[in-house]
């Protein structure tokens, strides 16, 4: 792991601190989703510096996951623009945002379960695989070379996530937790700059919450990844979130420090909202 | 026993072919859900191809069976473009699609008569089948090269779809379709991939059919896309081992039916025996039976 980390540092812009005039890692404004009448998301803005781990929090339905989808290229925003690097992505196909450097993980676990542990990390490896099909077909050194780097980086990212032995078993055979570790995994497989998590902590006992934030924060570091959760377990965004974002109903109704965020009104009037209804 | 051999020469000879057919109705149905009805049309267009190619140009077989193996793939890839990838991205229903799919391979057949003209065509022969007699048995090389080619095709895509990144990528579509792009990959591509490769084998099974069965007519396709059809359902739909084997079962109780009863029985017995498999194992011989989740 040393050496994707080691190659991500050799990047564009990496090795040097930042520039103070650089633009945001990632920026939104003014982004709205429309479904026909419904508003699932209205007016989003959003800055995010290089390295910062900011929490998206909010009731069931207030827009969290439309953000990612719309983030991730999955839908096209109905209005707004969304900046990566300075770099415009609005409405550009997923698999193009996924190139520049943006994953994701998903709140209902979605692995390709009936391929083994390593295939979903080698589908996530393919568009940088660095040679053709006919290499594939011939078999050709360059071929060989190749297929053997991107399986010894999977395998090492495995590794680090305690999967290495069920490499070659099924994904959809792996106990709960490790499926979600998987998906980090394959996740990160791809290379990101930013990572976007989607309720990693879902279903999760507190002891296994605790695991999973000492995860995440070892990969940020490891992986020298800006990261944007979505976590309902509140004690994992106040533990590990530098930046709050909360949303209701599409809105944004609070932005800012975690602990400021917890006794804000409008927050707990959200919140309460929702236990009323449920 | 010298007729059973033979017979069964003959299964593999017929099987192989109906099994090259079932790889791309599989395929496309892995990666897109969608049952290619005018994949039938494309065998024929594939024959038809390779007798332009070998009567015109005088090109000899190998020339002949890559070349119709392009073309052929060509037009599977335009009719991806022109008839399905626009009703894919505005998002019509599957049952759209499939009527689509219905009237592209009228239109194809349509289009050959109109062009061609509805009378039977003579496939040229293009091998020197040299034949011997063992012990009763009349082995001819023609057979052998029929049997082989269509293996060493399905060996290939076996190999293609198993070990490498984009027979990665396909079966992850066919996963979890709706992800792969966020995977950084071009479902897109991978689409006209599998298009490219379906056309591709139903090219080689349209030429060696023709080699076997030397009469072309622009309907041909209909019955054998059929049983290809079938064959992939049997062997499990989505399967490429499914239809491998679906193939060869369908081939081999044509074969052996037509041997021992009267030949009329030959496809009732062949598409009864569907109607069986099918109510036994409701997802073929290989798929995965069905849980019901409550």
């Amino acid at each position: 792991m040393a050496g994707m980390a080691a190659d991500r540092a050799a990047g564009p812009g990496a090795g040097a601190p930042p520039h103070p005039a650089a633009p945001p890692l990632l920026e939104a404004r003014g982004v709205t989703m429309a479904f026909g009448g419904l508003r699932a998301v209205e007016d989003f803005n959003l800055t995010v510096q290089r390295g910062e781990l900011v929490g998206l929090i909010g009731p069931n339905g207030a827009g969290k996951t439309t953000v990612f989808n719309v983030l991730t290229g999955v839908y096209r925003p109905t209005a707004g623009r969304i900046f990566l690097g300075g770099v415009e992505i609005t409405g550009l196909p997923a698999s193009a945002i996924t190139r520049m450097g943006v994953a994701r993980t998903f709140q209902n676990i979605r692995l390709f379960g009936g391929m083994t542990v390593l295939e979903n990390l080698l589908v996530a490896m393919g568009f940088r695989a660095g040679y053709g099909l006919w290499d594939a077909l011939v078999r050709s050194r360059r071929f060989r070379e190749r297929e053997a780097a991107l399986r010894r980086q999977a395998l090492e990212l495995l590794d680090l996530f305690r999967l290495a032995d069920k490499a070659e078993r099924p994904a959809r055979s792996l106990a709960y937790g490790e499926q979600r570790r998987l998906e980090i995994a394959r996740a990160l497989a791809t290379r990101p700059r930013l990572l976007l998590l989607d309720e990693p902590a879902a279903g999760m006992n507190p002891q296994e919450g605790e695991e999973l934030m000492q995860l995440i924060r070892w990969v940020r570091e490891q992986f020298d990844l800006t990261i944007l959760l979505i976590e309902h377990h509140m004690p994992i965004v106040m533990g590990i979130c530098q930046r709050v974002l909360v949303l209701d109903f599409g809105r944004t109704i609070a932005e800012g420090d975690p602990r400021a965020i917890q006794s804000d009104p409008r927050v707990i009037e959200a919140y309460l909202g929702q236990q009323e209804v449920s | 026993m010298a007729i059973f051999i033979q017979q069964l020469l003959n299964a593999l000879q017929l099987g192989g072919i109906y099994a090259l057919i079932a790889l791309g109705y599989t395929m496309v149905y892995g990666v897109l859900k969608l049952i290619n009805f005018a994949h039938g049309d494309i065998f024929m267009a594939g024959a038809f191809i390779g007798f332009f190619l070998a009567t015109y140009l005088k090109l000899p077989f190998v020339a002949t069976l890559l070349g119709s193996m392009v073309l052929t793939a060509l037009l599977g890839v335009t009719v991806e473009r022109v008839a399905y990838r626009p009703l894919r991205e505005a998002g019509a229903p599957r049952m759209s699609l499939v009527i689509t799919a219905l009237g592209v391979g009228l239109f194809l057949e349509n289009f050959t008569r109109a062009t061609v003209g509805a009378e039977p065509r003579n496939f040229p022969r293009l091998l020197e089948t040299a034949a011997w007699d063992l012990g009763g048995v009349a082995l001819t090389s023609l057979q052998f090269l029929i049997i082989g080619t269509a293996l060493a095709l399905m060996l290939a895509l076996r190999y293609l779809v198993r070990h490498t990144l984009v027979g990665k990528a396909m079966r992850a579509v066919a996963d979890n379709p709706e992800i792969l792009g966020l995977m950084g990959v071009n479902v897109d591509r991978i689409i006209i991939f599998t298009f490219v490769l379906g056309s591709t084998l139903a090219a080689a099974g349209g030429i060696l059919y023709a080699q076997a069965y030397p009469v072309l007519d622009p309907y041909m396709g209909i019955v054998v896309g059929w049983k290809a059809f079938i064959a992939a359902v049997v062997g499990g739909i989505g399967l490429i081992d499914g239809a491998m084997l679906g193939g060869v079962i369908l081939g081999s109780t044509e074969v052996f039916v037509a041997a021992y009863l009267p030949s009329t029985y030959r496809d009732g017995i062949a598409f009864a025996i569907l109607i069986l498999v099918l109510l036994l194992r409701p997802t073929g011989l290989l798929g995965r039976p069905v849980v019901k989740k409550v």
